[in-house]
């Protein structure tokens, strides 16, 4: 009699015959990511089908027993945060118990804030504007919990000015909330004083970089700091301060209810938990969905948005982790798994984890050139690098989508990337340079092809055509 | 953008609260670190940034953005360094220094990293150096040499900035602007009037001043110097020389009674600007735009030859004529009848020798050139810590309270308002303002519009008396128009009233009681005595007046048949009341002494020679003497500085100030308390501006066009609402307080 554990992979694999494995040194034998059952869920409103304010929530299991979590004490919040594994949803995947532990203890004689970073404005990442409308109570009562892991007398929610109704929904479930004596004096009950404001941004990318974010609080313009001084130690309005990602908060008490362990369980080693994955471009179905982390990319695109438009093989690349990460080609796909680790082993890398799947109809240097004008449109201009680079890089890109190029600029254009990266106080200028490099770095020969049909048309087509100053962004 | 949370935790040098100092002993010195700097080991205080260890070690970092006066903006990434077992490189004037920090500076990588600065700070910068007011003196030209390529990568179209118009000090290209918002920075926390800011962001990014309104800093010019490319170029100096034709010479401001070190630039005989020298004690390296652009009146209104009034014409003549005319008169006129008035330009040396001629005639008859001329200012002469300003300009920044009385700063000693203003950003310091409520750039309590205040602090009966007797370092700044009021007596010994019942004020480590003067030449006259005496106003009307560059002088003071005879350098004032006019030197031309308000003597050097047949001025009042028949006893200026070490010693202790001690200083606030003649209402009048116009204050900056021009629109900015009027200042109202 077959054992029912076999049973179970027996039928897993015969499900998905191509499903591609990964052995870690680490690990004894080899483990499967993926199709994360409902219980496990974290997000149970993510589509909106349930009620969003606190009536709704409480059914959801939403400010379950928050007192006695809030009274545990911060040791074992930031305990629990630690052996969950989490990292920082918003892009860098810094783990979280770390930083939360990061503002120490005592701060005699100022005020700590916890900052929550809902200023998400990378190109094809919306995860946490559903967190925001569908299951704002979630982040409010993280908010209450993180709050009371690093001592913070209030949370400031920047929340993207684009954001209409999901500033709306997140201000009725405050209000609710307070209203309920959740938040505010006496938050649940448990003698710690708790408040939480929204503040809307004016609609600047950058002013979702954690001390740019500070600035922009604080009224001023949104550009990044220095660092050091760090914000846990001086941060908004000279106090300490943590910028915590809406996904990572919002998480924070079903992993304190469940466990650390529990949601230790789920993803590669070091890439634990569950995780938001926002799945976008030319696929049948994109959505946004709650998954195991380390799921191969294939999986996620097939089983919860029907596909890449035109098959599997239809696929030209994949930007897996959000604008600001190198592409990846379908060869690479085809075998990637969705982690912090898998896709910088490629070069890439999962920041938002929102997935951009281009097919074969993608013109893809055009794709990349457009996100070459966005970058240099969010540059704040501060650092030189990023202020002239993201100009001249989108410039030149705007040439070899046309072509209008010699193959020496393409070294020119990568040397440019090199000169921008690291060199500056955020990582804009990072992010502007990858998606490039990931460009040349797999489509070169598409580049060296339209250059060269470029040099034979151009032969034929009269100067009138010629403007060098048109980029994408201006067409 | 201005990071003074960030900058004073780098930067941070300031003294923990309450530690007692010593007055004249250096600063508190924070835990020295050691460190390596390409393997050098540098020894430097803790929160400094790597850039100044290195600066210590001997290796110079390539900057655009850093500037060791100024808040830290870390944006132009050119000072990148490597630090050992760091992955990224770091921006090394954003970097505090660690303890056995291993810094690197001269790695490939890092070569590779600024080179790719240089390209793209190039990449945009448009290549007009040969038309460019900046070529010569670029800090970008300069690096290029080394970090720039010889030919550029850059094939797009080269970015355009439209120029703004800041007013007529500053022009700007702002197509060469590489944005390291070091000016930005200047006019935000030094200067503290705010105008210029960034708009746009990334490659769109601009500096400006929002709404097209001018600059109205008196501090303005600086940024001219603070800018590493030709964005920011001297408007009255555009296209008028290269760096490399001027001769240098170091020399000493007298626009005010600051003595700001100052670089006379001049080519041939004419001075082509004006720019600072560092003077950490003084004006550490800012200068007013007074002193910056006031040069072209130099060469306006000039006297060049000596003239005699016929009628009412002056008709040219020779100096043997004009000399034995004026010695003729002197001699036959009754000594005691003899006045000489010093006007706010004169120099020791003349000061010195006119003295003794009038002493060798007879007359005590002396005269400064102030409101009220025949009366001798309030403060008096017999100590010396009664007009001088005790405090000393650099210990402003130790200062935890500070009152102002009758002055504004920000007009009569521009680059000393602020040094005030420093402490303020620091957030230690509190500030109070007797007289005319202004915007000092900084807030304060208004305590009152007449003297009557002084006493209301003196008795509790405000709540910054309790400031200013609590504090530890308490300063209590007197303009020097005080002394000179019709009540000046009065105030003064409301003054002391209050300088007697603050603890702190005056003792053997601090001098908080400080007079303001307005007047370069001012300090000197008092230091020698040059003032109104019991002579002066009891021979009646004097028959005979000299005066010596007195162009403040009320035309009503000097009588109708008296002979007048002015000697200076410009066609002002005093030289249309004058019999006589003798054409004497102005402050670029010869190398004389004056003594700042601190005190402090210190010397010119002549950059250019006198126009014409003007001389220097002792020489003239020597060569009068000797027409006169009573020869001075000096020849050269070595004997005439002897006779003013027997005068005066600190005349000639050059660059030195000298303090009083405390028992002398109580002594004269105890002088200054017995003054007032305690009649009733004596103390209800207001205070009067020594300075009415910034940019028109003296014969030079008069005979400005520029500064002519500065005034005119700075006016025009108030009167449109661009910018506060001097009245409605950001002062905290007296009903507040």
């Amino acid at each position: 009699m077959m054992r029912p554990t076999l049973t179970k992979v027996a039928r897993q694999l015969a499900a998905r015959p191509s499903l591609a494995m990964r052995t870690y040194a680490t690990e004894g034998g080899t483990r499967q990511y993926g199709g994360l059952k409902d219980q496990d869920r974290i997000f149970t409103n993510l589509y909106g089908q349930h009620d969003f304010g606190l009536k709704g929530a409480l059914k959801r299991g939403d400010w379950y027993k928050t007192k006695e979590l809030v009274l545990k004490g911060e040791d074992w919040i930031i305990n629990e945060m630690k052996a969950s594994g989490m990292r920082g949803r918003g892009g860098a995947g810094f783990p979280s118990g770390l930083k939360w532990s990061f503002m120490g203890k005592s701060s005699p004689g100022r005020p700590r804030y916890l900052v929550i970073n809902a200023d998400e404005g990378e190109p094809g990442t919306c995860k946490d504007r559903e967190i925001m409308r569908h299951d704002p109570h979630k982040l409010i009562e993280g908010c209450l919990l993180a709050g009371r892991a690093m001592l913070a007398n209030a949370a400031y929610i920047y929340i993207r000015g684009e954001f209409y109704n999901e500033a709306s929904n997140l201000q009725q479930a405050i209000d609710e909330a307070y209203k309920a004596g959740l938040i505010g004096k006496n938050a649940c009950g448990s003698g710690y004083d708790f408040d939480v404001f929204v503040h809307r941004g004016a609609g600047a990318y950058i002013c979702g970089e954690e001390t740019a974010l500070i600035e922009s609080l604080e009224g001023k313009q949104g550009k990044p700091r220095l660092k050091p001084p760090f914000p846990a130690d001086t941060g908004l309005f000279g106090c300490p301060t943590t910028v915590t990602n809406v996904e990572t908060v919002a998480a924070a008490p079903t992993i304190l209810r469940r466990g650390g362990s529990w949601f230790a369980g789920f993803g590669a080693p070091r890439n634990s938990g569950t995780k938001l994955f926002a799945i976008s471009g030319h696929v049948n179905k994109p959505c946004t969905v709650e998954e195991e982390m380390s799921i191969p990319l294939r999986e996620l695109i097939e089983k919860h948005c029907g596909g890449v438009r035109g098959g599997w093989d239809n696929l030209l690349a994949i930007i897996p982790g959000g604008s600001s990460v190198p592409l990846l080609p379908k060869h690479l796909c085809d075998t990637a798994l969705m982690d912090f680790d898998s896709l910088r082993d490629l070069q890439s890398g999962l920041g938002t984890a929102a997935v951009i799947v281009m097919d074969k109809s993608t013109d893809v240097v055009q794709a990349i050139a457009r996100l070459a004008s966005f970058y240099r449109h969010e540059s704040c201009g501060q650092c030189t690098p990023c202020r002239e680079g993201s100009r001249w890089l989108d410039l030149m890109m705007a040439r070899f989508v046309r072509g209008d190029a010699t193959s020496q600029e393409i070294d020119q254009i990568l040397e440019i990337t090199k000169e921008m990266e690291g060199h500056t106080i955020c990582a804009l200028a990072d992010a502007a340079a990858w998606p490039v490099q990931g460009l040349m770095r797999h489509f070169r020969p598409e580049v060296e092809r339209r250059l060269k049909d470029y040099a034979v048309g151009s032969q034929i087509r009269s100067d009138a055509n010629y403007h060098p100053e048109q980029t994408i962004a201006t067409v | 953008m201005f990071r003074a949370a960030a900058q004073r935790a780098i930067v941070k040098r300031g003294l923990p609260g309450g530690i007692s100092r010593g007055f004249c002993s250096s600063r508190a010195i924070a835990k020295e670190i050691e460190l390596f700097v390409d393997g050098k080991a540098v020894q430097i205080e803790e929160g400094s940034a790597i850039i100044q260890a290195a600066e210590k070690a001997g290796v110079t970092i390539p900057r655009f953005c850093y500037h060791e006066r100024l808040g830290i903006a870390g944006n132009c990434r050119m000072c990148l360094v490597e630090i050992e077992k760091s992955p990224k490189l770091a921006a090394s004037c954003a970097m505090p220094v660690g303890p056995g920090m291993r810094v690197l500076t001269d790695t490939p990588k890092i070569k590779q990293a600024r080179e790719g600065v240089m390209e793209f700070l190039l990449a945009n910068h448009p290549l007009d150096c040969p038309i460019c007011d900046q070529g010569g003196e670029c800090d970008l030209q300069d690096q290029s040499m080394r970090y720039g390529s010889d030919r550029g990568r850059f094939a797009e179209n080269k970015r355009a900035v439209e120029d703004k118009d800041i007013g007529p000090l500053v022009k700007t290209t702002m197509t060469r602007c590489i944005h390291c918002t070091r000016c930005v920075r200047f006019i935000n926390e030094v200067a503290g009037t705010g105008e210029l800011g960034t708009t746009g962001r990334g490659n769109d990014m601009q500096i400006g001043t929002y709404v097209q309104r001018p600059l109205v800093s008196e501090l303005s010019g600086n940024i001219i110097d603070l800018c590493p490319v030709g964005a920011l170029t001297s408007k009255p100096y555009a296209f008028s020389a290269r760096p490399w034709e001027l001769k240098n010479t170091e020399s000493i401001d007298v626009t005010d009674a600051l003595g700001s070190n100052i670089r006379v630039d001049s080519r041939g005989e004419e001075v082509m600007r004006v720019i600072p020298r560092t003077n950490d004690e003084i004006n550490e390296e800012w200068i007013s735009d007074k002193a910056r652009f006031s040069n072209d009146g130099l060469k306006r209104q000039r006297l060049t030859t000596p003239l005699v009034r016929v009628g009412d014409k002056f008709e040219p003549t020779t100096w043997a004529d004009a000399l034995g005319l004026v010695a003729e008169r002197l001699t036959k006129t009754e000594p005691s009848r003899v006045r000489a008035v010093a006007g706010d330009l004169a120099d020791a040396e003349s000061l010195v020798a006119l003295k003794d001629l009038m002493n060798a005639l007879g007359s005590e008859n002396l005269a400064i050139d102030t409101m009220n001329s025949s009366r001798a200012p309030a403060y008096g002469v017999d100590i010396r810590s009664n007009y001088s300003f005790n405090t000393g300009i650099a210990n402003l920044e130790e200062a935890d309270a500070v009152l102002l009385i009758g002055t504004n700063p920000r007009h009569e000693a521009a680059v000393l308002n602020a040094r005030l203003r420093k402490p303020y950003l620091e957030g230690t310091t509190q500030y109070a303002l007797i007289g005319r409520a202004v915007d000092l750039t900084f807030d304060y309590q208004h305590v009152g519009s007449t003297a009557k205040a002084i006493d209301a602090l003196t008795n509790d009966e405000h709540a910054f008396s309790k400031v200013l007797k609590a504090a530890q370092r308490p300063v209590v700044i007197v303009g020097g128009a005080v002394g000179e009021l019709d009540s000046g007596a009065d105030a003064m010994a409301a003054v002391a009233r209050l300088a007697q019942s603050v603890p702190a004020l005056v003792s053997d480590s601090w001098n908080g009681l400080s007079v303001l003067q307005y007047a370069a030449g001012r300090t000197a006259a008092l230091d020698i005595g040059f003032v109104p005496n019991g002579q002066s106003s009891a021979n009646g009307q004097p028959k005979f007046v000299y005066l010596l560059g007195a162009d403040e002088i009320r035309p009503a003071e000097i009588p109708n048949d008296a002979f007048v005879v002015y000697q200076g350098h410009h066609g002002d004032a005093g030289a249309h009341l004058a019999d006589v006019v003798l054409p004497g030197a102005a402050y670029t031309e010869k190398s004389v002494t004056f003594v700042n308000t601190e005190g402090r003597a210190q010397l010119t050097r002549q950059a250019v020679n006198p126009p014409g047949a003007a001389r220097d001025d002792w020489k003239i009042v020597r060569a009068l003497s000797e027409a006169a028949g009573m020869a001075l006893p000096y020849d050269d200026v070595n004997a005439l500085r002897a006779r003013m070490a027997d005068v005066c010693p600190s005349l000639v202790h050059v660059g030195e100030r000298e303090s009083t001690s405390a028992e002398i200083a109580k002594l004269g606030v105890q002088q200054l308390a017995e003054g007032g003649s305690g009649r009733a209402g004596s103390l209800d009048s207001g205070f009067v501006s020594a300075v009415a116009d910034f940019y028109m204050s003296d014969v030079v900056s008069r005979a400005s066009r520029t500064m002519a021009r500065a005034s005119a629109s700075v006016a025009k900015a108030r009167s449109s609402g661009l910018v506060a009027d001097d009245a409605s200042g950001q002062s905290t109202s007296e009903a507040s307080a």
